[in-house]
């Protein structure tokens, strides 16, 4: 093949196109609304684990280059939509990340989020499973807490565990990295759970994951029945983690700490720090109402769908053609 | 030796693990929505043979092994060490007892196999898929048996034992799949 080519197929571009449109339809029916928001910002994630791409603008009104960042998901932009009493939101779009391509993952790829005022995580857990039972015609999914989880398949307690615990589970499930003890318990936990219980859940019906360590909370609110956990989801299905979902945390304080929590990680670890996005932490002052939300990799869902072996199939020009 | 990048690895790509040139057979990126990246390795040692697993950082980067693959013609042993030949230059190379290994009943003089060259040095000799080589011993059979049901073991010239059809007798020359150590057919001498 040539690489001007694209690396789909038609029957491919025809699937991804009635994907999208029964997405759409499914919002429709439900009252959500489409939005566009931009995918150049000034600020961006200060996660850890997560690089935008950065890019000059040169008429700022400053009269300087100013930064400008590709966003890595529409999130902070679709709530201040909701901020702006937008009320339920989705958007298709695309979005980016600075990282490596693979077999599941495209630096540029297409995303779909969406929020709902009023829903808390479980109640928007309940509408994820019903688009994927409109999208892929699975039945309904399986529910289980990262907790139940590490033990039902490594009987380990991710909650209450020490380090010692999680290394010797690492060399029990033959995980083998160098210089182990200057993971994060968070990297650690993350290792077992890709290798040793992604492939066994979700096989038949997409798998809710709930409640993860507040330490991976990112933007989810904290449990109030136990502090430990934070009211985040995730979804797998057939190997892939399809999707990733909040309890929106609304309180502006905590989320400009966890902001700068995030910064102090990436000085640790020598990477440069990121500009915090003032315009979102400005719009979760003037109160962002109590939400869920979601994004989900259409990609990755389109790949589901016509069971493709790797990204680049449903991709019509993946980053290698770029 | 250039250093690679968790970037660059792919089948096939050569790198050093624990003082032992490796080939990287599979290689997986494997990165959480909202964690940290890792590369997932299937390496496979080449002195020792053994596979493994392995996880690496993304953005680390580990030192190449310079291996190379080369063509060389098996010409004889002088009890130590095994002396092949480039048949376009000519020149010989001689690997030790360790690099033939358990290849050594496959060699046939003239038979071009693949060395495997580690800093010039022969790590690992792959006889070619097919050899044709003499029985020297094996049990006489039963007469018009012809459905080769069972079998019967025949020793061969070099001193490898292979399952025959209870046809084939000694003397005859057969051909062999290195890969299985399998018998494949008669060879009309």
């Amino acid at each position: 093949m040539q690489p001007w080519q694209p690396t789909t197929t038609h029957s491919t571009r025809v699937a991804r196109a009635n994907l999208l449109s029964t997405i759409r339809d499914f919002f429709d029916c439900k009252h959500v609304l489409e939005v566009e928001t931009p995918i150049l910002s000034v600020g961006t994630v200060t996660d850890e684990h997560l690089e935008a791409f950065e890019t000059q603008f040169l008429f700022g009104s400053q009269g300087k280059p100013q930064s400008l960042y590709l966003q890595t998901s529409p999130e902070y932009a679709m709530k201040r939509l909701l901020c702006a009493q937008s009320g339920a939101i989705y958007q298709i779009g695309k979005a980016f990340r600075h990282e490596d391509a693979g077999r599941w993952h495209n630096p540029e790829f297409t995303m779909l989020e969406w929020y709902q005022p009023g829903y808390d995580h479980l109640a928007l857990m309940q509408e994820v499973d019903e688009l994927l039972q409109a999208v892929l015609g699975t039945e309904k999914g399986e529910w289980l807490t990262y907790q139940q989880a590490f033990i039902q398949h490594l009987a380990l307690d991710p909650l209450t565990c020490s380090n010692e615990e999680l290394n010797h589970k690492m060399q029990e499930c033959r995980i083998d990295i160098d210089d182990v003890e200057t993971l994060s318990i968070d990297s650690k936990l993350q290792l077992l759970f890709s290798y040793c219980i992604e492939p066994k859940i979700g096989n038949k019906t997409p798998c809710f994951i709930y409640h993860f360590p507040a330490s991976q909370a990112a933007l989810a609110k904290l449990s109030r029945e136990d502090s430990r956990v934070a009211e985040r989801f995730e979804v797998y299905f057939k190997g892939i983690e399809l999707a990733n979902g909040f309890h929106e945390l609304s309180e502006p304080e905590e989320q400009r700490s966890r902001f700068e929590q995030d910064n102090k990680k990436r000085a640790c670890a020598g990477l440069p720090t990121k500009p915090i996005d003032e315009n979102f932490l400005a719009a979760l002052d003037s109160g962002l109402p109590q939400c869920s939300g979601v994004a989900m990799g259409i990609d990755r869902l389109l790949m589901l769908k016509i069971d493709a072996k790797h990204i680049q199939d449903v991709i019509n020009f993946p980053v290698s053609r770029a | 030796m250039a250093n690679y990048s968790t970037n660059e690895f792919k089948g096939g790509l050569k790198i050093m693990l624990d003082g032992e040139p490796c080939n990287i057979l599979e290689n997986e990126y494997v990165k959480p929505g909202k964690g940290q990246a890792f590369n997932r390795v299937k390496i496979r040692k080449l002195i020792s043979g053994k596979v493994l697993e392995k996880t690496f950082r993304s953005g680390e980067s580990v030192e190449g092994a310079d291996v190379m693959d080369t063509e060389l013609a098996y010409l004889y042993t002088d009890g130590e060490f095994y002396h092949f030949m480039n048949n376009d230059t000519f020149e010989q190379i001689a690997a030790d007892e360790k690099a033939v290994g358990e290849n050594v009943k496959w060699l046939v003089e003239n038979d071009v196999c693949t060395i495997t060259l580690w800093n010039g040095a022969p790590i690992t000799v792959t006889p070619p898929n097919f050899v044709e080589l003499e029985i020297t011993e094996t049990d006489p059979g039963l007469k018009g048996d012809t459905a080769g049901t069972g079998g019967k073991p025949a020793t061969l010239s070099t001193g490898a034992v292979v399952r025959v059809p209870l046809f084939v007798q000694t003397g005859e020359v057969i051909r062999v799949d290195t890969r299985s150590g399998e018998y494949v057919s008669r060879v009309q001498k």
